[in-house]
């Protein structure tokens, strides 16, 4: 059971309320970090530096960066009786959320997104999506008054998921379920970086926002001013078996991720070039992640100024977005290893055309 | 000027690989320019520095055409893909693309439940021969381009990627006529326009010119039963008023049709409903820029058979030139 992982998928962040997760991201790299801080918008910001000689001149500024932020809910409206209205905080299905457990507000009250049960629900009723304006979270109140100094609009919900080992067979997929893998993983294979020593100064970048466009990074990149960037995600894995011999995005065991393109970004080829070529001499398994979808904090860091060679590595996660994300910890294994090789092969020379 | 088109339309680059097309502009603007480099995205920038007392100008075309991207090879070789930029399922039956590593391919549809509309492009795929994922020529991940030459009809030129090799043509035979300028010219042959203007956001942060000119098609009204707008063929290039992204600056659009009426260059005006340029993201990076756009008539935008006007490519040149020749005040 890796502790720091179960302690981030369970720590309360959503977008705009990453507060509790980088208490604990603080507390995990303050002893790695030569430099920390906390910007303008709630990114956190640790700097290791170059502990290696550069081979030519002042050391290169490389960032990496993972976002603490998980997608949830907000209260926007409480009925007379008790119920709470809410929208969702970023891209959440409405088919995920009903009959859920969450809890609310600074005092993580535990609640259940309601719906009418089955038994009453017409016959077509069931066959139909239900929209958020139509669900309410129920915190077992029997009055608006009862919530009083507790709960109030604007408050965070989130996903109310203990992090879980599925498979712990050493040779296996050791699998773990938890809510916000997407993107404690990534959190937690970060702070594992920052524990190498590397030929440049690192800039990991813990950022706020991903899960609402993406904006934490925009800011980081723009301070940090990184010659490169990686970004370490979980991404989409959608192996379950399908009926015609159409593409998985990606496939649980077979290693990280490597993207190509998303709507958000055409990674830097040199940087996938170096990401491959390690990969082939290390032996690690990889895969590249189906081109076309999903979008990352690479999105807006590749724009920044006068623009960063990025590029994204991302361990498989299936059920992303919603309470039980599960991911194969030999994956996210894999995807450290890539990451520490592949670190120590950044040198200027990478970036020449 | 055909054989330029001819050799920048038939060159592989859709957005993200652009490689390949980014070589051939370079070696035409070895001896335009006094410098050039490329910068972190990939535009290729071509700096001419005038007599000093003028703007930094910065002009924009975009190299990149769009293409579709393998997301998966089958048990039986297809490949299926992803559009790069804006495809129109339409144009894709029967077509034929091509890698960068020089494959070719079909491409071919599903049995369609409804043939009255149009599929998605999620129910065609590619047929490169391959009978396996082992004997696949191409990998997940490899991009192609659309395949087809250029053809000369009457004074029309037909050809893919006119959208944006023709603009690019526009800017090197500009800057091969040019005799002398009072600017500092900065010639961007912009990537990844057709997923988002990216390369032109990027390429005008690090330049920060004082104004910006983009060079890119426009749709025309003159064909059959076609969308309204007033711009033809072979009526002039059309001089930027307003299109989905953008309202031209003022200054920059007067600048324009003064230089076309005191050179007796035909133009027109444009006011395009749906479709964007480079000079959308340029207007607004750091301070604000000043952009506008001259745009070549073209139709069939995003087909493999996009046609524009010999006389209009020409007057887009004679424009371009007189307007970045003589001294410009906003």
């Amino acid at each position: 059971m890796p502790p720091l992982l179960q302690k981030l998928s369970e720590a309360f962040g959503v977008s705009g309320q990453e507060q509790e997760v980088r208490d604990i991201l603080y507390e995990a790299t303050r002893d790695q970090a030569d430099d920390i801080r906390v910007d303008t918008i709630g990114n956190l910001i640790a700097l290791k530096k170059a502990r290696k000689a550069a081979p030519n001149g002042a050391p290169m500024r490389v960032m990496v960066a993972a976002h603490m932020d998980e997608v949830g809910f907000m209260v926007t409206g409480i009925e007379n009786g008790g119920w709470l209205r809410f929208a969702p905080v970023g891209g959440v299905d409405p088919r995920v959320v009903v009959a859920k457990r969450v809890v609310v507000g600074q005092e993580r009250l535990p609640g259940v997104i309601g719906l009418k049960p089955i038994h009453l629900q017409e016959r077509n009723e069931s066959k139909q999506v239900v929209p958020f304006d139509k669900l309410v979270i129920d915190v077992g109140v029997g009055s608006k008054d009862e919530l009083e100094g507790k709960v109030q609009v604007g408050d965070y919900a989130a996903f109310d998921m203990k992090f879980r080992e599925l498979d712990a067979s050493p040779d296996g997929l050791r699998t773990v379920m938890g809510k916000a893998l997407d993107d404690r993983a990534g959190c937690a294979l970060l702070v594992e970086l920052l524990k190498g020593d590397y030929a440049f100064d690192l800039y990991a970048a813990f950022t706020v926002q991903e899960e609402v466009g993406l904006r934490g990074a925009r800011v980081a990149a723009y301070a940090l001013k990184p010659q490169l960037a990686f970004v370490l995600e979980t991404t989409i894995c959608d192996d379950l078996p399908k009926d015609k011999d159409l593409p998985d995005v990606t496939r649980l065991g077979a290693g990280p991720a490597i993207t190509i393109m998303d709507r958000s970004v055409v990674a830097d080829k040199r940087l996938v070039n170096l990401l491959v070529d390690t990969a082939t001499q290390a032996g690690i398994p990889y895969q590249f992640k189906g081109p076309g979808m999903g979008a990352t904090d690479a999105g807006t860091i590749h724009l920044t100024q006068e623009g960063i060679p990025s590029a994204v590595v991302s361990t498989p996660c299936r059920n992303l977005h919603s309470m039980a994300n599960l991911l194969s910890l030999s994956d996210w294994d894999k995807t450290l290893q890539l990451m520490q090789a592949t670190l120590q092969r950044v040198t200027p020379d990478i970036l020449a055309r | 000027m055909k054989e330029l088109l001819q050799k920048l339309t038939e060159t592989y680059g859709p957005s993200g690989s652009e490689e390949q097309i980014r070589a051939v502009i370079a070696a035409e603007l070895g001896g335009l320019v006094d410098e050039h480099r490329v910068d972190a995205l990939g535009n290729l920038i071509g700096i001419k520095r005038g007599s000093g007392s003028g703007l930094k100008v910065m002009l924009a075309a975009h190299i990149d055409e769009i293409g579709v991207i393998v997301t998966h090879i089958d048990k039986k070789g297809f490949l299926r893909f992803a559009p790069i930029g804006g495809v129109n399922p339409l144009t894709l039956l029967g077509s034929r693309v091509v890698f960068g590593n020089g494959v070719v391919g079909a491409i071919g549809v599903e049995k369609l439940e409804s043939p009255k509309e149009a599929p998605p492009i999620d129910k065609f795929y590619l047929d490169v021969g391959a009978t396996s994922p082992d004997d696949s020529p191409v990998r997940v991940g490899d991009a192609a381009a659309f395949a087809r030459p250029l053809v000369q009809v009457g004074p029309r030129w037909v050809a893919k990627a006119m959208d944006d090799r023709v603009g690019c043509a526009v800017v090197l035979e500009m800057l091969r006529r040019l005799k002398s300028t009072p600017h500092e010219l900065y010639a961007v042959f912009t990537v990844q326009e057709e997923i988002g203007l990216r390369g032109a956001q990027t390429s005008a942060y690090g330049l920060d010119p004082d104004m910006a000119l983009a060079v890119d098609v426009t749709t025309t009204g003159d064909t059959p039963e076609a969308q309204t707008m007033a711009i033809e063929l072979g009526k002039g290039p059309a001089i930027k008023v307003k299109d989905s992204g953008m309202l031209a600056h003022v200054g920059v659009k007067d600048l324009l049709i003064q230089t076309a009426q005191a050179e007796n260059i035909p133009y027109q005006l444009e006011v395009l409903s749906r479709g964007t340029t480079d000079a959308m993201a340029i207007q607004v990076t750091r301070n604000g820029i000043p952009a506008g756009v001259i745009s070549i008539p073209c139709r069939y935008v995003h087909t493999n058979s996009e046609m524009v006007d010999m006389n209009d490519v020409e007057n887009a040149v004679r424009l371009l030139a007189a307007t970045v020749s003589k001294p410009i005040s906003l």
